[in-house]
């Protein structure tokens, strides 16, 4: 269950490459809309909040996490297929979810994406199950559960960081401080601002990182993992800026173009760009080819998503329930039996 | 074939789903060492260890949550509440979580677990321990519901519901735990989903579910004395739930009563009503009725909870007024 740490200079060019295809996925979702193909425009962009590939090499196939309604950053670093995402993103059969999900409830079983959740801490407690399943069945696999600075303010991330480290569950909790839970500034939502400090008061291990910074993501994410593998939980904070607004219609009335300013220049892609020419372990044109080819990647999810073909309004009563179980009954169907069959002739 | 309590049924249901599965686990407040709130899962913890049988911590959303993720990845859990009226605290994971992860993740991730609880009157508990909720779980697309009246079925919708792809609301009464009935565990009373006639007549069709059966069963008895010949028929599961039962009798029949001991507006009495007023149309007699509990938060006064929903002696007067249209006098 280990993964495989590799040399520092490759690590952070891979890492520097995810970073560099999430912020253009999420640069082409922000296209999606603008031509009106999205399923609506709750679309929340992880732009800023990259560094959280650090904790994501951390993981190993067969460890499973949940994320919040900001996850497409999380789950392209977990493995995804960003033309299945976008067109998923886009309401499509070929999504991840068919089109019943879309940019919120993202999924993939295989990846052990355990599901995108657009309930503020919705998710955190699924990850404690399957850390319970570990636990229980084998197989040294961790659990980790990625939200918002917002879920700080639930009461159910509490109870499952007690209940993780009660029953010694092999868990991580993550929380993506981008300082903004919608409008509300987190100085504004929290009366304590030392989130680690909440965490070790139930026991966790825990660990803020600079989310400017991959390296130190990925740094702190090491020990956390490791320990977590051990049946010791842990809490990283990931201390970064969300650049743009809350979703794709909020122009960020409630902070000034100064602090988005500031906050934009804490940015771990171009900080990870400048440590890679710094320390001579990149050329320019190595990393503008990684760029490049990002664009492409994206560019092709996008046109993929727009071309593909919507689903087919029978699916609609498909999935509520397992196959080979009773199916909730179309409403033609119904008013059929009532108003045709239903009379005496 | 012997005799059990509804308690034990479940009991053994339990030990039984354990015994033949690894995966089946049960997780709750006071389910292990303390032997469940009711004494359901007395002795368990001992037989299989607190590794499957779970002590939690008073916090509900998170106890079913980590069953639904438990459930995710390769468990099978029984989650309980104490008492249905603490699904208020969690119902944001059996609503928004439980039930639409299947379907928001487009079919790849089921949910297979047991949400055990128990409600109903008959304690005295007052307006947070004595509800009937079932209404909030119907109205829940993704949920299986079901609301067992036997022992029999106490014990094999159990075993049942621990096979289903999907969650289930398993909803006890706990008025019914010291009740005593036939118990086989080798023979079903009836199908999953199937509502059972339990007792057959030909005036009048009384529908019911849960404790609220033994009400009808009793009234139907004082009926015959009269002269009415009531069918009795359980509806069992909620959902799934075959509707063809209830529209065969009630279009032989032509009056129809539904019985419930949730307060009536929006309740699955008035469900199974419209349904039955909207398929029976032409061979109705009368309007479908609904006979359930007051539009009242339940009352501790025992004097009070007892008038507050529908009895034996209720639903005979209601049954009898429904057939002769001669007005009790109560009513008069």
């Amino acid at each position: 269950m280990t993964a495989i740490t590799p040399p520092a200079n490759t690590a952070l060019l891979a890492r520097y490459r995810m970073m560099r295809r999430i912020r253009s996925f999420e640069e082409r979702v922000g296209e999606l809309f603008l031509k009106g193909q999205s399923a609506g425009s709750m679309l929340h962009l992880s732009i800023g909040e990259e560094a959280v590939v650090g904790l994501a090499d951390a993981m190993a196939l067969g460890d499973s996490f949940t994320t919040h309604h900001r996850g497409h950053g999380v789950f392209l670093a977990r493995g995804a297929d960003p033309k299945r995402m976008m067109a998923e993103i886009a309401g499509k059969e070929e999504g991840y979810c068919r089109g019943k999900g879309g940019s919120m409830h993202i999924a993939d079983r295989a990846l052990g994406h355990l599901g995108a959740n657009a309930i503020v801490g919705g998710g955190i407690p699924h990850v404690v199950g399957a850390g319970l399943s570990s636990r229980n069945r084998g197989g040294g696999a961790i659990a980790v559960a990625f939200f918002g600075d917002g879920a700080m303010s639930q009461g159910i991330l509490y109870e499952t960081m007690n209940m993780a480290v009660l029953w010694r569950l092999p868990v991580i909790f993550c929380c993506i401080n981008n300082q903004y839970g919608m409008g509300t500034r987190v100085d504004r939502s929290a009366g304590h601002r030392d989130f680690p400090a909440r965490a070790r008061a139930f026991g966790l291990n825990a660990a803020r990182a600079d989310g400017a910074d991959v390296e130190a993501v990925a740094e702190a994410a090491q020990g956390l993992v490791t320990d977590a593998r051990g049946g010791a939980p842990g809490f990283l904070e990931i201390d970064a800026y969300r650049f743009y607004g809350h979703a794709r219609m909020d122009k960020s009335p409630y902070r000034t173009p100064e602090e988005e300013a500031e906050g934009r220049s804490r940015d771990p892609l171009a900080n990870a760009r400048a440590r890679l020419l710094a320390g001579g372990l990149a050329e320019v044109e190595e990393l503008d080819r990684i760029d490049a080819a990002a664009g492409v990647e994206m560019d092709a999810a996008l046109a993929h998503a727009i071309a593909a073909p919507a689903p087919g309004l029978p699916t609609m009563f498909e999935d509520v329930f397992a196959p080979g179980t009773p199916a909730p009954r179309p409403q033609a169907e119904r008013l059929a039996a009532i108003l045709s069959e239903g009379r005496r002739a | 074939m012997s005799e059990a309590t509804y308690r034990e049924a479940i009991r053994q249901a339990l030990i039984d789903a354990m015994q033949a599965d690894p995966a089946v686990v049960l997780i709750g407040e006071e389910v292990g060492l303390y032997g469940g709130a009711y004494g359901v899962t007395r002795g368990l913890i001992e037989m299989f260890g607190a590794e499957r049988v779970i002590d939690a911590p008073i916090s509900e959303p998170a106890i079913v949550g980590t069953a639904i993720g438990a459930a995710m990845t390769g468990l099978r859990p029984v989650a309980e509440l104490m008492y249905v009226d603490f699904a208020g605290m969690a119902m944001d994971q059996i609503a928004n979580q439980a039930a639409k992860s299947r379907y928001m993740f487009g079919g790849q991730i089921g949910v297979p677990m047991v949400l055990r609880m128990q409600g109903g009157t008959g304690r005295s508990a007052a307006a947070q321990h004595s509800q009937s909720l079932e209404a909030w779980m119907l109205h829940t697309p993704g949920l299986r519901l079901v609301m067992p009246a036997t022992v029999n079925d106490a014990y094999h919708l159990l075993r049942y519901a621990l096979t289903e792809p999907d969650p289930v609301i398993f909803i006890e009464h706990k008025g019914l735990y010291t009740l005593k009935g036939a118990f086989d565990p080798a023979r079903p009373d009836g199908d999953w989903g199937l509502p059972l006639v339990r007792r057959a007549g030909r005036d009048l069709t009384i529908i019911a579910y849960s404790r609220m059966l033994h009400e009808a069963l009793a009234a139907a008895e004082t009926l015959a004395d009269g002269g009415i010949e009531a069918e009795v028929i359980d509806l069992r599961c909620l959902n799934p739930m075959d509707e063809g039962p209830l529209v065969g009798s009630l279009r032989r029949t032509g009056r129809a009563m539904v019985v419930t001991e949730a307060v009536t507006t929006g309740s699955v009495a008035s469900e199974i009503a419209a349904r039955l007023s909207e398929l029976c149309f032409d061979w109705l007699e009368e309007p479908v009725l609904r006979l359930g509990g007051e539009d009242i938060p339940i009352p501790v006064s025992p004097a009070l909870e007892r008038g507050s929903i529908p009895s034996a002696a209720l639903i005979h007067d209601v049954g009898r007024w429904l057939v002769t249209r001669e007005a009790p006098e109560w009513a008069a």
